[in-house]
């Protein structure tokens, strides 16, 4: 029974607070009107070249004016998309332990049941990662903000593009199929961890046919459903672009994330004396999922990038002309955390055994695939105009905060041995 | 002294594995063991360095890599940059996602032929070699150890009989 501990809980409430006063700071700190944005904009011009804003002097006022309530609403997406970002990308990273939990029953397989409980204690993230997210999509559809431009009347009148989508992207029906999506993921989450626990207790197989079933049910609405929940809530913030692999993508990015964390989370906890029956061999594994699935996340990324840069088609490839033009450092950076890194780090068998060469690389992952999500959301609500600075490392604070809290808060709630699950001998004895 | 070895045969993989243990604790030395298939944890019990092929195949991949960059380089940047499509060929960097795919493969081509190639070279199999079993069964189901014979005959072939082998022949090679 792990109990959690005094240091970490301050740990994550600290995070918490940093995270909420840096959150905090971003809204304040976004201009209030569009008066200060043009006083930012003469500033920026003064300092920076002045020869361009005598250029720009040359054109007509209206300009300026246009350019200027451009980039203020820019900047007032700002801090929402820095909390959307760090709210998606914890919430999915959770989503992705419930669903490596849900492959690895629906497989039967034997190496892994002894790290069940670590899966089932942080994927209860899922419940109030997910009601933060759908209160923060709520706000965004119902005009609180502008990170979706097809949720604005006034933007769709004028937009023939958006008009013919409008079938799918409205407002209601975007609220019902979030409503689905979410409900089915959490009601799965709280079916198994009941199952488990009745499964502990009474040590009757029923339960352990009942959470198979139900993993390769849950697996198949999943799939469904994270790719439609990755068209509307990452790839409708680029209302005008589309691409067809793009559940996929993100599903990779943050599946991969997903097993880091239990990596992490496993290593933490073998560290402190609770995780006796988890051997080397499976950090091996995991370390294993960690380097195949990034390369699997590149495949996709490269996939994506290369077929739309190859045919060069305008009303796609701007997707990616604007990112490497506003972007390069982390649209490129992205690519050596994620890739190169894993790749040269995790290739050797012996590597992936050591506790820090597996720190490392998924410090590289978690870092480069928040860059990721921050590249698939940021270009379409702030575009030029962004930074990663407070707010984002303020969100992503908050939300990491929340996540050990409840994680490992539903982790000291139950044994880290899943005693009667009828795998958990072979996978005590698991060694490869 | 006479090169003489002991060849014992087992019918049992775990028996097998055993006698390995014994004989290399009482300081035998292991010429060869003969299995009809990998019996998983010889390698260890046998005392065998791990294989170093993984190493090889890794340098071969990079050599591949390069074969495939320096080729896509000096075919269509520097030997005959034409305009194909409107393909920019002005650098390869500007060009070089249109080559990823021949890099790629090359990468794995190069890998996985050449990491072959050096098995087949280090295990010295080759289409006409002559095989080398001491006795047929063991390409069925019988395992055979052969152990250099220093000392005594009768009590080395007494251990061997001790440690599960059905079959204990002493053979002049």
């Amino acid at each position: 029974m792990y109990t959690f501990s005094k240091n970490l809980k301050t740990f994550a409430i600290v995070l918490m607070v940093l995270g909420l006063l840096g959150i905090a700071y971003g809204f304040f700190s976004a201009p209030k009107d569009l008066d200060e944005v043009k006083q930012i904009l003469t500033e920026q011009a003064h300092h920076g070249d002045g020869g361009h804003h005598v250029s720009a002097d040359a054109h007509s006022d209206a300009d300026f004016e246009h350019h200027a309530e451009h980039v203020y609403g820019q900047l007032k997406n700002k801090p929402w998309t820095a909390l959307y970002v760090g709210s998606i990308f914890v919430m999915f990273v959770s989503l992705g332990i419930l669903v490596f939990h849900g492959i690895n029953y629906a497989a039967s397989a034997g190496w892994s049941p002894v790290l069940f409980r670590v899966m089932e204690g942080l994927s209860a993230y899922l419940l109030p990662g997910s009601i933060i997210f759908f209160l923060i999509l709520l706000a965004s559809v119902l005009g609180g903000n502008h990170l979706f431009i097809w949720a604005d009347d006034a933007v769709v009148a004028k937009d023939a593009i958006i008009q013919g989508k409008v079938g799918y992207l409205n407002v209601p029906f975007f609220i019902v199929r979030a409503l689905i999506f979410l409900g089915g993921w959490n009601l799965y989450r709280v079916y198994m961890r009941k199952q488990s626990l009745a499964l502990d207790a009474t040590g009757d197989l029923v339960y352990h046919k009942k959470m198979f079933k139900a993993s390769a049910g849950f697996l198949a609405f999943f799939i469904v459903t994270e790719s439609m929940a990755s068209w509307d809530w990452i790839m409708s913030i680029d209302t005008h672009w589309y691409s067809t692999l793009f559940g996929w993508y993100v599903f990779a990015s943050f599946f991969v994330t997903a097993i880091t964390t239990i990596a992490f989370v496993t290593l933490y906890l073998k560290n402190k004396g609770y995780l006796d029956f988890v051997n080397t061999s499976h950090i091996h594994d995991l370390a294993k999922f960690m380097f195949g699935l990034s390369i699997f996340w590149t495949y996709l990324w490269f996939s994506q990038f290369m077929l739309q840069w190859y045919s060069n088609i305008p009303e796609e490839v701007t997707y990616f002309i604007f990112r490497i033009q506003e972007y390069n450092l982390p649209f490129f950076g992205m690519l050596v955390l994620n890739f190169i890194l894993p790749l040269l780090l995790l290739i050797n068998t012996d590597f992936k055994r050591l506790t820090w060469i597996v720190v490392m690389a998924g410090v590289c992952i978690i870092i480069g695939h928040y860059i990721d999500f921050f590249l698939m959301i940021a270009p379409g609500t702030v575009g030029g105009s962004w930074f990663i600075g407070v707010e984002e490392i303020g969100s992503l604070m908050f939300f990491i905060g929340l996540f050990i809290f409840v994680g490992f808060n539903a982790i000291s709630k139950a044994p880290l041995l899943a005693k009667n699950n009828p795998l958990i001998e072979e996978s005590k004895h698991f060694h490869y | 002294m006479s090169n003489k070895v002991v060849h014992a045969i087992y019918n049992d993989d775990d028996v097998l594995l055993d006698a390995v243990k014994e004989t290399r604790a009482a300081h035998h030395h292991i010429e060869e063991v003969y299995t009809p298939f990998p019996v998983h944890g010889l390698d260890k019990a046998m005392g065998l360095k791990p294989t170093r092929i993984a190493i090889c195949a890794f340098l071969y991949g990079l050599v591949g890599l390069s074969f495939g960059t320096a080729m896509m380089y000096y075919i269509m940047i520097v030997d005959w940059p034409q305009d194909i499509g409107g393909k920019p060929s002005m650098s390869f960097i500007q060009n070089m996602p249109s080559f990823v795919p021949i890099m790629f493969e090359m990468t794995v081509l190069f890998s996985a032929h050449l990491m072959v190639l050096t098995f087949f070279m280090r295990s010295k199999l080759w289409p006409f070699k002559k095989a080398e079993n001491p006795d047929v069964r063991t390409t069925d189901d019988h395992f055979l150890m052969e152990v250099a014979l220093n000392g005594d005959e009768d009590s080395a072939v007494e251990f061997f009989k001790k440690t599960g082998a059905v079959e204990v022949k002493v053979i002049e090679k």
